[in-house]
């Protein structure tokens, strides 16, 4: 009886921890998220619109999901030296270029992502320590 | 009592022709110049409005266009170029939104103006309005001689906005949409990065749409 009730206290006690665990990065989250929308209006908005949706076939909607993910760690890099040559976004091309962003790698990390999980992506956090990692092996 | 009543008469009156006035009227901008002249046996004076003055450029067809070309049309006339990257593609979302909602009406264009003709060719405008999803002859993108596109919009289109604009670049690069009669004449100046303003406009060609056509006494 005394085994189970220690048993039960200490399960509880890796719930919790995992609980807070979560609560915590749920809050780096919200953080990163928060900052991130605000450098979006600022740098990324009047280009890409208020919601992602960009212009015509001039400038890219942030909406393509598949795209973003399968380009995670390009992305502190276009956003360093801006993006040339063709891209398919929704299986549509744009070829215009976009200018670089004047963004220190935290609000990189903060608007990545923002962009990650606005306009119905869900691909979850960027944090500093990757855009760093990503900023080092631009080509 | 019947000076009660004979009040109320007046009062009536005076609210009746006030309700008539009410009627929405677009100010008429620009300077203008009282012109007196003898119209059998009387004197009679007018005023004449300032108006938009002859002009050439081409549009992205590699058409010449002038002033003729707009004759019994409401235009938009505005200013940017497409390698923009700041509150150009705002301005263009914006007037898409004009453009989508009149393109089909007949009696109305839009014209934008380069102010970097050397980038902007007549092939580079083409591409630009085909990526926007501009066909036909409701939207011209205009290219010309920068003195000449720089005259126009300082003398004329943007008269309205000189005085007050500290914008970085001056006012010409502040992303103005002027709204112009069928007589020429500047009625209004919108901010065209602001999507209210935007729709203030929108309501204002409607109003314009509805003005009888007077002849230009000129």
């Amino acid at each position: 009886m005394k085994y189970k009730v220690a048993g039960l206290i200490s399960l509880l006690a890796v719930l919790i921890s995992i609980v807070s665990c979560e609560s915590e990065a749920d809050l780096d989250f919200k953080r990163y998220y928060s900052e991130g929308s605000e450098v979006y209006q600022t740098h990324c908005q009047n280009c890409h619109g208020a919601k992602g949706d960009g212009l015509s076939a001039l400038i890219p909607p942030l909406t393509d999901s598949l795209y973003l993910k399968n380009n995670q760690s390009n992305l502190a890099c276009y956003l360093r030296s801006g993006l040339t040559g063709t891209i398919t976004i929704h299986g549509k091309t744009f070829d215009d270029k976009m200018p670089a962003a004047d963004l220190a790698p935290m609000e990189m990390a903060q608007v990545l992502t923002y962009i990650n999980n606005s306009f119905g992506n869900k691909l979850g956090v960027i944090t500093i320590d990757r855009v760093n990692a990503d900023l080092k092996s631009c080509k | 009592m019947k000076k009660l009543a004979f009040g109320l008469l007046i009062v009536a009156a005076i609210s009746a022709c006030k309700s008539n006035s009410d009627k929405k009227y677009l100010p008429i901008y620009g300077s203008k110049q009282a012109v007196t002249k003898t119209v059998d046996g009387k004197n009679v004076t007018d005023t004449i409005y300032q108006t938009i003055p002859n002009f050439k450029f081409v549009n992205q067809y590699g058409d010449t266009v002038t002033k003729k070309n707009l004759d019994g049309d409401i235009y938009i006339a505005d200013f940017f170029f497409t390698t923009c990257p700041s509150i150009c593609p705002i301005m263009a979302r914006n007037m898409l939104k004009v453009y989508n909602t009149f393109k089909s009406t007949g009696d109305f264009k839009i014209i934008s103006h380069t102010i970097d003709p050397k980038h902007d060719s007549v092939p580079v405008l083409k591409k630009y309005a085909d990526k926007l999803g501009v066909t036909g002859s409701t939207w011209w993108f205009l290219q010309g001689k920068k003195e000449d596109t720089y005259s126009l919009a300082e003398n004329n289109y943007l008269v309205l906005v000189k005085k007050d604009n500290s914008a970085a670049g001056g006012y010409i690069h502040a992303g103005y949409f002027v709204l112009v009669d069928k007589q020429k004449r500047v009625r209004g100046a919108y901010n065209g990065t602001d999507p209210k303003e935007v729709d203030q406009l929108i309501e204002d060609i409607k109003t314009l749409q509805t003005e009888p056509d007077e002849m230009i006494a000129q």
